[in-house]
């Protein structure tokens, strides 16, 4: 008997401490989604601000005024315009395969958003502070590839498919240089945790450490988002916007969604990586940190307004023919200095000689080029026939 | 081992909920349409697909180069790499001169192979 009223004890002990884990459990996962949620409404103010500050400063760049009339300053232009995508006709051709086309804007912003779960703000800002962090977002960011193909061959059209085959190209190309950069980084900081890579760069940020490095990863960052100069495979003017040719309202706002979170996302690994993360004096760190990404965001933005479009390619050569070999470069020569202990002034120079180099080598190249193509006159063609 | 577990478990919660913003973005704009908020006029016009100021010509799919075959094949070899290099990048300082030689050769024999590639034009874009 008594052995009986223990056992039932204990078994409502145990059933108690279930369902009190249960409940803390349930909490705990409905806290982080919260969080998630949380995240969500502040990448899309991100986004409508990123929106409005391109337009403007595109503007500016170009003599123009840019947004004006929607709000002071133009300001409520990007509310505006989301509002008119959610409430436009949604197209959809009579040819395309529904089950690709209708599901391919939700995988490109899968891994764009998910990838936000990882990104510290501040010490300790972050919603899960991955151990692996950094080889989680270099993973993730590879599979929005597979929403731009199935978008491109969802939608049946020969821009599409151009467009989506070249992002497929494009993107497995930049994404070794991204992958050697910043695992040269994790050699540097000795981890992949994000938070502890932003603490090793106490001293001396590693932009200056390694400004090759710098550079690769914003070139190789630049193409894997397919913002210009880097952009042909969604260029309007060359294959009519690639794979989103054929999508209107609100699942083409669906992917612009993703493409300006994912511009965000190379500014704001840029100032993980290289700028010392939230690290600065005075200002609080979140606020550093945004002041660091939106910097990366200005210069992103100068680009576009600077540079002209790569020919496909020249852009595959870009990645294959310099990229790739000098980020193997770039790691062998970070491993042999972190190896023997060289100062890291040492490193900063050797770097700062490498990147000269290119340049001087890329001018005279761009100086002595050729035609690739020699133009033939419209009658000696006729007469070869 | 728990650890692990709890800080990986959660993102399959996560996946669900960013399919789940997308998609009612999209539910949203399907209500719109019920209420009569957005258009919703389709026409066989309107259905076809873009080409570039003609009628669709051919089939719906076309066919495309083998050379984006040559860049995943490509890929594949320097993701392969860079997954061996990731572990050994952590931890390269304690296991001392060997393994960074010995990532040294492994280095080496990726570049035999890019170089290879290389002079077999397979880097060309044509």
């Amino acid at each position: 008997m008594a052995a009986a009223l223990v056992i039932s004890a204990l078994g409502l002990l145990g059933l108690v401490a279930f369902i009190t884990a249960l409940v803390a459990g349930g909490l705990a996962a409905l806290a982080a989604v919260g969080g998630l949620l949380a995240m969500f409404v502040f990448l899309a103010a991100v986004v409508l601000s990123l929106v409005w500050l391109e337009r403007k400063y595109l503007g500016r760049l170009q003599m123009r005024m840019g947004p004006m009339r929607v709000g002071p300053f133009g300001l409520l232009q990007p509310v505006a315009d989301a509002a008119k995508l959610v409430l436009k006709e949604d197209v959809t051709p009579a040819w395309v395969d529904r089950w690709l086309f209708w599901t391919a804007p939700l995988l490109l912003f899968l891994p764009s958003y998910l990838l936000w779960v990882a990104v510290p703000f501040g010490p300790g800002l972050v919603l899960r502070d991955l151990d692996l962090g950094l080889l989680y977002i270099v993973a993730l960011s590879v599979v929005g590839i597979v929403g731009i193909l199935m978008a491109g061959w969802g939608s049946a059209n020969k821009y599409g498919m151009l467009g989506s085959l070249r992002s497929a190209a494009q993107l497995v190309s930049y994404e070794v240089p991204v992958i050697i950069v910043a695992l040269t980084v994790a050699m540097m900081a000795g981890s992949l945790n994000l938070s502890q890579i932003v603490e090793a760069q106490r001293p001396v940020p590693y932009a200056v450490v390694q400004p090759l490095a710098l550079f690769l990863f914003l070139l190789a960052g630049l193409a894997e988002v397919g913002r210009t100069p880097f952009d042909i495979y969604h260029a309007e003017s060359e294959v009519m916007g690639g794979p989103y040719v054929e999508y209107s309202g609100a699942h083409w706002a669906v992917f612009y969604l993703a493409e300006y979170v994912n511009t965000f996302l190379v500014a704001v690994m840029v100032t993980l990586l290289f700028l010392g993360g939230w690290k600065g004096p005075g200002l609080p760190p979140v606020l550093w940190f945004l002041l660091k990404a939106y910097l990366v965001v200005g210069f992103i933005f100068w680009f576009r307004g600077t540079f002209p479009r790569l020919r496909i390619d020249q852009l595959m050569a870009l990645g294959w023919k310099a990229l790739v070999p000098l980020s193997f470069v770039n790691l062998v020569l970070t491993s042999i200095y972190l190896f023997y202990g060289w100062p890291w002034w040492g490193m900063s120079l050797i770097s700062l000689a490498i990147l000269a180099a290119l340049g001087y080598g890329i001018h005279r190249q761009a100086a002595a080029r050729k035609p690739a193509i020699t133009l033939v006159p419209a009658v000696e063609v006729r007469s070869a026939r | 081992m728990e650890d692990y577990l709890r800080q990986y478990g959660l993102l399959f919660l996560f996946t669900g909920v960013a399919i789940g913003i997308p998609a009612s973005m999209l539910l949203v704009s399907r209500m719109a349409q019920l209420a009569r908020m957005r258009p919703h006029k389709p026409s066989p016009v309107k259905a076809q697909l873009y080409e570039c100021g003609m009628e669709t010509i051919g089939g719906r799919w076309n066919q495309f180069n083998i050379r984006y075959y040559f860049y995943a094949l490509l890929f594949l070899v320097f993701d392969v790499e860079a997954v061996f290099l990731y572990p050994w990048a952590v931890h390269f300082k304690k296991l001392g001169l060997f393994a960074l030689v010995e990532m040294f050769v492994f280095l080496a024999i990726l570049v035999i192979g890019f170089v290879y590639a290389w002079r077999k034009r397979a880097l060309e874009w044509r």
